[in-house]
């Protein structure tokens, strides 16, 4: 195992994580407030240990393979999480290390799961930085790291892999690093644009940057307690267009910039819009008697299938008081997901259809023996590894999910509260039912559960193997 | 520049390699996808799964953007297909790997009339190399620049010879020949030339000379030198029937063993005046009724890497001749070198390196063009030529006055039908050709050798 090369990324990583903080660092500056001798503090902290580890493990030669791979990101997002919640804590604003722990981790696996109950009465900064790290978690920081660096040749498209959601990774053109420069560039195009609409609407240019890095990287940390509730219409209205443009494949952006717009509408995008149409008809019908209008109620229904089918999980209203049929359907959108190769957490849709085409398969083979049958997406066959890693993801995926609940309940809460909650960390969405609500937070864990509930959120967003590696005894033998 | 390349076999991915670390964007296409994603998990290139003769498929693998089209599959007529129909699609330069001897034969018409850019044909390319070596085999490799007037000769130092002991510097006052010593190899180190070097046993050694003082300098270092007289072929494939063509003009007489009796019929009857012989040369007995003891050369041809290597080393226990190896497989090169093989001849190696010659030539059209360019030492040292058209930096200036880098050789100047073995007092002149040897790879412009 290249042990330096390992090292090499995981200093360059702290050091980007210091330059990162340059986002609280102004908001503090601007506002006036404490914890800029903090930020200072941390991100100075970062960078310097981070140089001193890439000089110190300089790796003597750049030949990694997928372990390399794998362990980098796995630890990547550990020490990113562990490091992002040092302000947290240095400012007494999160006093406990394991609550700070979550909300870091919540912010880069662009969760948006809080323990905090009261967020108004933060500092701006500590705000900011709770935004920020949606940002770089949702599109990746390892893939930022290698638009500006040149890891290593080919061999970091290991790195992007494990790091990007979906089950079949692909590149935009051939070079990693002119890959990784578009898809931020188009990722920042995007997060402006939706602040540029914001800031004309009713949000003051604060809450305008938050909102739009918040849903830019599908987090879904508020500034306000009741979310985006409170504002206008025309900003709800906002939100929930680029909450449903975040959720589809970046990949298909591409294209449709270079005017291919067949390519582009592939069958990923159809199914996801299909069903966030389904699942709004359905909640409208369910709700209308709720609200004074029918827009109203067709605007809280858009808005809430689009925040937990893109695993934003910001809200407007408290779908936990909402009927039974309206809550059984958020719970299935939550495991569901939105698009691959998207900043969505979640299952992913992809993954739902070769599941399905598998299980037709499989029903056509009970009756035909003979037949032969090859599984295919948009025309095109999925290759037998693909649709195999797809199986096993299933299977750890429920596992996990299951597990999680089991250990849950140990606190004593109901079986809606802890299964909600172990599928809204692992899919990354944020809020669940009952007492992990919309309008509650996640305080009522106790410390125990809060580290169950960490180590769903990594799994979920990093997509499961990376982590569950680090447990495999083979990774480490020679 | 955009390339795609057709074809993910060892040739392909030699390319994917090199051109890749000379920053160009490369597009892979073949119809496996184990094969396509074993490329692209390995090197920094986009992979498209199809077959790269359909317009669908190079659209996908961006055919409308692309500068380069390489098509190095495995059938002949699928990469002329793919050149003629990537030709059509979008404007892009094309080459096709043409293997087969019909279709060589028409190498130029081909190029003419489908509008190809370059046709190469490997075996032809390996049996020409061959044919050079067997000329003068002193040498384990040969690569000629400007039209054969100056050639980059490889050899290892025998035991006993006088050089042993010798510095770099000694040559000329000691042997009074005009030959340039460039790169030392010793064990897996490389070195490139200084004065106070001094040479010991199985020293792999690269000079620049002219082929007449080449000669004389081997005859004064008493090393074989004259050309071989008789050569034995072992294995009856394209690569041989090339080479029949080219030692039997020459003089030389040839002698095949091939172990498939049709292919022995075949080739009896498109060859004349070799001998032809059926058995199976992994058997001694054949080996020894053919008088492999007193056999000039010894030419390993076979389709199996560890066989050639294996009668190679039979035969260097058998005979003092000369002994050429061909191996396909490019990986394991550093453990075969280890193996004192003599001449070993990698015919994809040849194929790529080609085809990297022209891409560079294709890059840079102002200025200074690169000629030909030679690996040297595989990934290390490189040997370029450049035509000096207009560059003012270094026109005029006696060499000892020019910042070179360092690790820069300039290891000959050929102007007109003068070759110059440059001293510090030496000028580069306008229209010259130049070469260089250098470990800076990648080398584009005359004026990249200084600092």
């Amino acid at each position: 195992m290249n042990y330096r090369m390992v090292g090499y990324v995981l200093g360059m990583l702290l050091m980007f994580e210091g330059i990162f903080m340059a986002a609280p660092i102004l908001t503090a500056a601007i506002y006036g407030e404490s914890e800029l001798s903090v930020f200072i503090g941390v991100a100075l902290f970062c960078i310097g240990i981070g140089i001193l580890t890439s000089k110190l493990c300089r790796p003597k030669t750049k030949t990694m393979f997928a372990r390399e791979g794998y362990l980098i990101v796995a630890f990547s997002w550990i020490l990113l999480s562990i490091c992002g919640a040092l302000p947290f804590v240095i400012s007494g604003a999160i006093p406990s290390f394991i609550d700070a722990l979550f909300e870091s981790v919540s912010g880069f696996t662009t969760t948006g799961a809080t323990i905090l109950g009261d967020v108004e009465s933060l500092p701006k900064s500590i705000l900011m930085w709770r935004s920020f790290t949606h940002w770089f978690g949702g599109m990746g920081v390892l893939v930022f790291i290698m638009a500006f660096i040149p890891l290593s040749g080919g061999q970091n498209m290991y790195i992007m892999k494990a790091e990007s959601p979906g089950p079949s990774v692909g590149k935009l053109v051939p070079r990693i690093k002119t890959t990784a420069l578009i898809l931020y560039s188009m990722y920042l195009a995007l997060t402006v644009l939706e602040f540029i609409l914001l800031a004309a609407g009713d949000m003051n240019i604060f809450e305008a940057i938050n909102t739009a890095v918040a849903t830019a990287g599908t987090g879904g940390f508020g500034v306000k307690n009741n979310s985006i509730g409170g504002f206008s219409s025309y900003t709800q209205i906002v939100v929930t267009v680029f909450m449903f443009l975040f959720s589809v494949n970046f990949t298909s952006f591409y294209l449709l910039l270079r005017g291919k717009f067949k390519e582009a509408l592939n069958s990923e995008i159809k199914v996801f819009f299909g069903l966030s149409i389904l699942a709004s008809v359905i909640i409208f019908l369910n709700t209308r008697s709720l609200y004074s209008g029918n827009a109203e109620a067709l605007k809280h229904s858009v808005f809430t299938v689009g925040t937990i089918m893109s695993t934003t999980g910001f809200s407007t209203v408290d779908f936990n008081a909402w009927p039974e049929v309206s809550r059984s359907v958020i719970l299935l959108l939550m495991l569901i997901g939105a698009c691959a190769g998207s900043t969505c957490g979640g299952f992913k849709i992809s993954r739902i259809i070769i599941l399905f085409q598998s299980m037709i398969k499989e029903l056509q083979i009970l009756i035909h023996p003979r037949q032969v049958k090859k599984i295919k997406v948009d025309g095109r066959q999925v290759e037998h590894e693909i649709v195999r890693s797809v199986h096993v993801f299933l299977i750890c995926y429920v596992l996990i999910l299951i597990i999680s609940t089991f250990l849950l309940s140990f606190d004593g809460h109901d079986l809606i509260t802890n299964f909600t909650a172990a599928s809204t960390t692992l899919n990354n969405v944020g809020p669940g039912l009952e007492m992990v609500g919309p309008i509650s937070n996640f305080s009522v864990f106790s410390t125990s559960s809060k580290i169950v509930l960490i180590f769903d959120m990594l799994v979920g967003r990093l997509e499961i193997f990376p982590i569950l590696l680090l447990f495999t005894p083979s990774t480490w033998k020679k | 520049m955009e390339i795609i390349i057709v074809g993910c076999g060892k040739v392909g991915q030699a390319l994917v390699e090199q051109l890749g670390e000379e920053d160009n964007n490369i597009t892979v296409v073949d119809l496996l996808h184990s094969k396509v994603r074993e490329i692209t998990d390995r090197y920094d290139c986009m992979g498209v799964c199809g077959n790269g003769a359909t317009h669908t498929t190079l659209l996908e693998a961006g055919i409308d953007s692309a500068d380069l089209l390489i098509a190095v599959t495995g059938s002949d007529e699928l990469n002329l297909l793919c050149c003629i129909i990537a030709k059509k699609a979008g404007n892009c330069q094309t080459i096709a790997r043409v293997r087969s001897p019909q279709y060589s034969m028409e190498a130029s018409y081909l190029k003419q009339e489908l509008g190809l850019a370059m046709v190469i044909n490997p075996e032809y390319a390996a049996a020409a190399e061959i044919a050079r070596v067997l000329q003068f085999p002193s040498a384990m490799k040969i690569d000629t620049f400007a039209k054969g007037k100056v050639e980059l000769l490889k050899f290892r130092l025998p035991e006993n010879s006088p050089l042993v002991g010798c510095a770099v510097k000694e040559i000329s006052t000691k042997l009074h020949c005009d030959v340039l010593i460039c790169t030392i190899e010793r064990d897996d180190d490389a070195y490139i030339a200084n004065g106070d070097f001094t040479f010991m046993e199985k020293d792999v050694i690269s000079m620049i000379a002219s082929p007449n003082n080449a000669y004389a300098f081997f005859k004064k270092i008493k090393y074989r030198a004259v050309p071989v007289k008789d050569v034995m072929i072992v294995g009856g494939g394209d690569i041989a029937h090339y080479l029949c063509g080219l030692l039997q003009r020459s003089g030389t007489s040839v002698k095949i063993i091939e172990k498939d009796a049709a292919r022995c019929e075949e080739l009896s009857e498109s060859l004349q005046g070799v001998s032809i012989i059926h058995g199976d040369a992994a058997d001694k007995d054949v080996l020894m009724q053919e008088n492999i003891e007193t056999t000039g050369a010894f030419v390993a041809l076979t389709n199996l890497d560890e066989e050639n290597i294996l009668l190679s080393l039979f035969a260097k226990s058998m005979t003092e001749g000369k002994l050429v190896t061909k191996v396909n497989r490019i990986d394991f090169d550093s453990v075969i070198r280890h193996l004192d093989l003599d001449s070993i001849i990698y015919p994809k190696n040849i194929t790529s390196e080609s085809i990297v010659r022209y891409v560079r030539a294709m890059r840079n059209t102002i200025g200074s063009n690169v000629e030909t360019l030679y690996q040297v030492i595989k990934g290390k040292v490189e040997a370029a030529e450049f035509i000096i058209k207009d560059c003012n930096e270094i026109i005029g200036k006696p060499l000892s006055q020019l910042n070179f880098k360092d690790n820069v050789l300039i290891a000959a100047i050929m102007r007109g039908r003068k070759v110059i073995i440059p001293r510090g007092n030496d000028v580069i002149e306008k229209g010259d050709a130049v070469v260089i040897v250098s470990t800076h790879l990648g080398l584009n412009d005359i004026t990249d050798i200084l600092l």
